[in-house]
């Protein structure tokens, strides 16, 4: 069982290390686009603390911090962001594709709700050789107004396939709010009528996501099918780093600001007593460091040879 | 497992697809087959006719009509270990499914720099001829034929028919298999797997010295028609199946093409920028100063299919059309087509 500590640590690292991309992204050398999850941390870090290495995990285009919640070593992931073969995808697909087979960590997915048909596979997969793994498909409400959504939705409740669909409900899809592009706001709603356990959660309480996810997995492992959660959450910074943030105002950030799930579990262990002011700073100390040497080791990082450029097309085997 | 086939058997080319499939699945304990009314049905064109019965319903999966989400689940099961045979009712179909197939299927291997492999198989039913109309008879098999990461085939006679699908499933990348509607009923001999040689190599199913008609999948039995009546002409054409539009055998229709030094390209589906527009730049990129002639196309009609019959007859290629390209080419003229 993860303490809290330990959450707070896993989130701050989440949040240091994505504000750490910030300036490495002004000054070029992380290009493309970039999608940070500054103020969702507690959904990563709080689902990702309940899986074990037989689940997998399905993500989306902003996916570094679930890639870490995998334990994807943050070192591979800044290199792949930075374009270097020691990237965890070989430096090929940058921010937005993540990839990690050894932590079953499928993407990194840049078709809104593109990776939702796979998660359904994934644990058919699972199920049709006895294994015990689940998979956690992360998408936004934005999501749900694609026709995947609804046949992966149906698929899975029909087949009973052991699939999270934890939802990151963070009323923006870019720039077009949750009340502008769904008639229904009620998520769990839409989702509970395919057929399957829906409820909605703070996504911003990382103990709250624990609670219900615990409770979502519990019927996920018991192979009743899969269980649909919103987790009610809010991205600080713009959606890219192209965002001007036209969409909504200064005040309404400042509102959720005040509901940084880092603060507000850091504000328990302080009442509690498991934390004071020089802990939180060697923590940050630490936590700082070692993400500096994920960004030294991602630039003395090599770089993938062009003669590779048509490798991996198809497979490299013979096979017959 | 299952029982080999007999040794040089004459079958029509659905029960060659039934017979793979039904093997494949009694072989391999990852192999599923999966799709609209594959199951309880039988098959939309009844190819897994019986196997719902025999091999019940978790290896035989009917889906609901959802080709973006079933297509995108074989791919996951595929991440998984599966080697799903995921079936597509008809090519037109195929579009509502193509993101899964051309952002995931086609760009995981290389994104994921070399860890992911997508071993799935795609049957699609495809062609026209059967007065179906413009939203089921469509050929999108050059369109696939055009992605990187993906392998297409298509199968023209009842051997490949048989043995084209083991070879998929054997394959760690993911392969679409264009079966043509109006092969099916069709009989042809069916030797032993190793008859059937590699799918991704083309094949002379007429050898002939003075043109190359090069073709694939449906429209393969009228040119083999049409090579028939021009030798009662006293034209001697090779016929070239390509079998593969995905990876492309150059070196097979390039060979043929330096022995006749004439070609005329058939291809059922339409003209512009098509898989029989790949195949001329091929020739004249490789055998150029080969050619004795211009190199002739016969192609659908550049327009959706239509309903009636003599509407649809017009827009497919035909015997006859095939007969009159060759004898341009003959000439060393092309017969040329405004549409």
């Amino acid at each position: 069982m993860t303490t809290r500590m330990e959450l707070l640590r896993t989130m701050l690292f989440m949040r240091r290390f994505e504000e750490r991309c910030v300036p490495l992204y002004q000054q070029q050398a992380i290009r493309g686009f970039l999608h940070l999850s500054v103020g969702q941390e507690a959904v990563a870090a709080g689902v990702g603390s309940l899986l074990g290495p037989d689940d997998s995990v399905v993500g989306t285009y902003r996916e570094h911090i679930h890639a870490l919640a995998k334990g994807v070593p943050a070192d591979a992931i800044m290199a792949e962001m930075f374009g270097r073969i020691s990237g965890c995808s070989g430096g090929r697909g940058g921010s937005m594709h993540l990839f990690s087979a050894d932590h079953r960590f499928y993407g990194g997915n840049a078709i809104v709700a593109g990776g939702l048909p796979l998660a359904v596979g994934l644990g058919l997969a699972d199920t049709h050789f006895g294994r015990s793994g689940v998979c956690a498909c992360f998408f936004g409400e934005g999501a749900m107004a694609e026709g995947a959504f609804h046949e992966s939705m149906n698929l899975a409740a029909l087949w009973k396939s052991p699939v999270l669909f934890a939802c990151e409900n963070n009323l923006y899809a870019m720039g077009t709010s949750l009340e502008r592009s769904a008639a229904s706001t009620d998520l769990a709603m839409r989702a509970g009528s395919h057929a399957m356990p829906a409820l909605s959660v703070d996504g911003m309480d990382v103990e709250a996501v624990i609670e219900a996810t615990q409770r979502a997995l519990v019927h996920l492992r018991a192979g009743q099918g899969p269980v649909f959660v919103e987790y009610r959450t809010y991205r600080f910074r713009p959606h890219s780093m192209y965002d001007p943030e036209l969409y909504r105002t200064k005040q309404e950030v400042e509102r959720w600001r005040e509901r940084d799930p880092l603060t507000m579990l850091g504000d328990r262990l302080r009442a509690s007593g498991e934390l004071d002011d020089e802990m939180w700073s060697a923590m940050l100390a630490e936590v700082d460091d070692e993400i500096e040497v994920a960004v030294e080791r991602a630039e003395a990082g090599g770089i993938e040879p062009v003669d590779d450029l048509a490798r991996y097309v198809l497979a490299e085997v013979d096979h017959g | 497992m299952a029982e080999p086939a007999a040794m040089e058997t004459e079958m029509t080319c659905r029960e060659a697809m039934r017979a793979a499939l039904r093997e494949s699945i009694i072989d391999d304990d990852r192999v599923v087959l999966m799709g609209e009314d594959v199951g309880a049905y039988g098959g939309c064109f009844a190819v897994s006719s019986g196997l719902f019965d025999e091999l019940g319903s978790e290896r035989i999966i009917d889906t609901p009509l959802s080709e973006l989400g079933f297509v995108g689940a074989g791919i996951g099961a595929a991440l998984g270990g599966m080697r799903p045979i995921v079936e597509i009712m008809t090519g037109n179909f195929s579009l509502l499914a193509l993101d899964q197939i051309v952002n995931t299927a086609a760009t995981l291997r290389h994104m994921s720099g070399g860890q992911l492999g997508v071993p799935i198989v795609i049957r699609l039913a495809t062609g026209g001829g059967r007065q179906l109309a413009a939203q089921h008879s469509h050929s999108f098999d050059g369109w696939f034929g055009h992605i990187p990461g993906i392998k297409v085939w298509s199968p023209g006679v009842a051997e490949d028919f048989r043995w084209m699908l083991s070879a998929a499933l054997a394959d760690p990348d993911p392969v679409l298999i264009f079966e043509h509607v109006g092969l099916y009923g069709r009989s042809g001999p069916v030797g032993a797997r190793s008859d059937a040689g590699d799918p991704e190599r083309a094949v002379i199913r007429r050898p002939g010295r003075d043109l190359s008609l090069i073709t694939f999948g449906g429209t393969l039995p009228m040119v083999l028609d049409a090579a028939t009546e021009l030798f009662g002409d006293g034209v001697d054409a090779e016929v070239v199946d390509l079998r593969c539009l995905r990876p492309l055998d150059t070196s097979t229709m390039v060979e043929s093409v330096r022995r006749t030094h004439r070609a005329v390209i058939i291809d059922e589906g339409w003209r512009s920028g098509g898989i029989s527009a790949e195949v001329s730049a091929r020739l004249a990129e490789h055998c150029f100063y080969d050619l004795d002639a211009p190199i002739g196309r016969v192609c659908s009609r550049e327009v959706p299919m239509p309903y009636p019959a003599h509407l649809e007859a017009a827009a497919l290629p035909s015997v006859e059309r095939i007969v009159e390209a060759a004898r341009a080419a003959m000439d060393a003229t092309v017969v040329v087509e405004t549409w």
